[in-house]
């Protein structure tokens, strides 16, 4: 602080109610806040930072000059909570993880406990969790679009999107008996099989969907005021993206080709023909452009899933690993044993590490699980794009303006559930 | 994978003969286990010199083995963009000597990683350009993932406002 009376002299400039407020007893000083720098603290309640990020933001004027991301408002210590829950138990938890796309989270969760116990759901639960797993990366998107456009004042696409999510919402419903906190995916299989009314929903969604992202797409992509705000904003370079781990849509934003499904393909990934999008640039517009493209690339992914998917069981009838179908666990004591020993003394697996990840909405999602051969996890540990993602961010708004920072934070997409975990 | 195991393996033991011998697979992911004094240089041959190198760090994170030797322990997650292919490194220290040597300078990300495992572990990160907490408040004193520390927390631990300052109400006299 600068005492511009003893600095410089200038009593001149102050202004009247300043000089008003000044009397024996106090001396009012003050800097020019267009000749010195200024901290802004944004958050962690703030509407545009999603959740509760909170940042500092060093200011010149109304350039950033640093941005320093604070975490861990939301940290509620999930890894702590998987040492003392069974592997069954945990599975609601992965819901609260990312909880705009759960269901790819619970699918990625059990995708580790199984490559632990080196079991395999069988080929119609595999289709599921994918057609699932790509209507959450749908969701996921269409909540990224409409919050951007948000962030940047254009609020009808934000309605357009939630009247899709609200559709989705619905499927989730019919397939899990859940909207929003899904918990799904189930150690070896999935729940509940799919019935034919919600294919008969999926395939009405996905009928109307293209058109009705399009008229979203026309809203933006032709619009000067959304270009404006997004292009050249929020660089990073690829070198520097790949060295602070970024993953997901904003590496490929980059012009860097780098999906998990493709790169080790995992459920039925293999068998399914789709394009990993790319754009360059690796600003806030390539990272919309890339969400939009993968949301079309996950219709026809879809699409393919409801042609192709088998009939057949959905749950394995492995007895010491996987939980026994409820109306067998009534009828057989042989299952009833199991059942008691699977939920009370949890599933016991080999002792050894195991690391998967996916490829979730977000980037790279994967759980390790260290094993002593318990029915708990030894130790947990949940790599979440989110956090890693916004690691980028101090270096994205560095030199942007102070209105763009809101735009780079929805174009990071963070979800501070899995941020903070 | 198993076969990228091989070739990698081969390619550490012309390097780091002596330590390529501590390594262990279990359900194709390999795993090596390297001291503590030598994971930097051990951190850039891979990113660097191997081809093709492993260029992103996806995960570092602590554990507590709970053992009265080699209780804390440092994994890498390192991972190849090009070939797909992922191994892990661990590093051991005993809980006299809390310190590890940061990766900060072979991958950036490595900064806030260590950071969380600093918060959770209390593993220092010698050389670390801002080794602060990450999640906890700065002026908790405990490190949470620890085994020794409970689950339900320790009492007092956090320093949270009486109900008097957060709701201007008092149980004793119930006045405002």
């Amino acid at each position: 602080m600068k005492n511009m009376e003893q600095t410089t002299g200038q009593t001149g400039r102050k202004s009247k109610i300043l000089q008003a407020l000044e009397n024996e007893h106090t001396t009012v000083s003050f800097d020019d806040p267009l000749e010195s720098e200024m901290i802004l603290n944004m958050g962690p309640q703030h509407p545009a930072t999603h959740g509760v990020l909170r940042l500092l933001i060093k200011l010149d004027g109304e350039t950033v000059i640093a941005a320093v991301p604070e975490l861990g408002y939301l940290h509620r210590g999930y890894e702590k909570l998987a040492e003392h829950c069974s592997y069954h138990e945990f599975i609601p938890h992965t819901d609260r993880l990312d909880y705009i796309s759960p269901m790819s989270n619970n699918t990625a969760y059990v995708l580790a406990v199984e490559k632990l116990l080196g079991i395999e759901a069988p080929p119609r639960a595999q289709y599921i969790r994918t057609l699932v797993s790509e209507l959450a990366r749908i969701s996921s998107h269409l909540m990224f679009a409409g919050s951007l456009a948000m962030d940047v004042g254009a609020l009808t696409v934000w309605m357009w999107t939630f009247r899709e999510r609200e559709k989705l919402y619905d499927i989730f419903e019919a397939i899990a008996g859940a909207r929003f906190t899904t918990s799904y995916a189930r150690i070896g299989g999935v729940a509940q099989d799919l019935s034919p009314g919600a294919m008969n929903m999926i395939r009405k969604f996905i009928e109307e969907f293209p058109a009705n992202l399009g008229e979203s797409e026309q809203l933006l992509n032709t619009n000067s005021i959304f270009i404006g705000r997004t292009d050249g904003i929020g660089t990073i370079s690829l070198e520097n993206a790949l060295d602070l781990g970024v993953t997901g849509p904003s590496l490929r934003a980059c012009g860097f080709q780098h999906d998990l499904r493709r790169a080790n393909p995992y459920l039925v990934y293999k068998e399914l023909d789709f394009e990993v999008p790319v754009f360059e640039g690796g600003d806030v517009l390539a990272r919309y452009y890339v969400r939009m493209a993968e949301m079309k690339e996950s219709t026809k992914i879809v699409r393919q899933i409801l042609d192709k998917i088998p009939a057949g069981e959905i749950y394995p009838d492995r007895p010491k690993k996987v939980l026994p179908h409820k109306q067998r666990v009534y009828s057989k004591m042989e299952e009833l044993i199991h059942d008691f020993m699977l939920i009370n003394f949890g599933i016991e697996p080999p002792s050894g590490e195991v690391y998967h990840a996916v490829e979730s909405p977000k980037g790279e999602l994967g759980f390790y699980i260290n094993s002593k051969g318990d029915g708990c996890p030894w130790r947990l540990k949940i790599r979440s794009p989110s956090m890693v993602n916004l690691q980028a961010l101090g270096l994205m708004a560095k030199g942007a303006m102070i209105s763009d920072v809101v735009a780079i934070i929805g174009s990071i997409d963070p979800i501070m559930g899995e941020a903070d975990k | 994978m198993e076969a990228l195991n091989e070739v990698l393996l081969s390619k550490l033991k012309i390097k780091f003969g002596d330590i390529a011998a501590g390594y262990s697979e279990f359900r194709g992911e390999l795993t090596v286990i390297v001291p503590k004094e030598r994971i930097v240089e051990f951190c850039k041959f891979l990113k660097k010199e191997i081809d093709p190198g492993y260029d992103l760090l996806a995960d570092l994170f602590g554990l507590d083995m709970n053992t009265a030797e080699k209780r804390f322990c440092v994994a890498y997650n390192c991972y190849s963009t090009t070939s797909g292919h992922r191994m892990r490194i661990k590093v051991f220290t005993e809980e006299s000597d809390m310190k590890v040597p940061t990766v900060t300078g072979v991958w950036s990300t490595a900064n806030w990683h260590e950071r969380e495992t600093f918060d959770m572990f209390g593993i220092v990160f010698e050389g670390h350009p801002d080794l602060r907490r990450l999640y906890m408040p700065e002026e908790f004193e405990y490190h949470p993932l620890r085994k020794d520390f409970p689950l339900m927390g320790i009492p007092g631990s956090l320093d949270l406002p009486s109900k008097y300052e957060k709701y201007g109400t008092d149980d004793r006299t119930d006045r405002t």
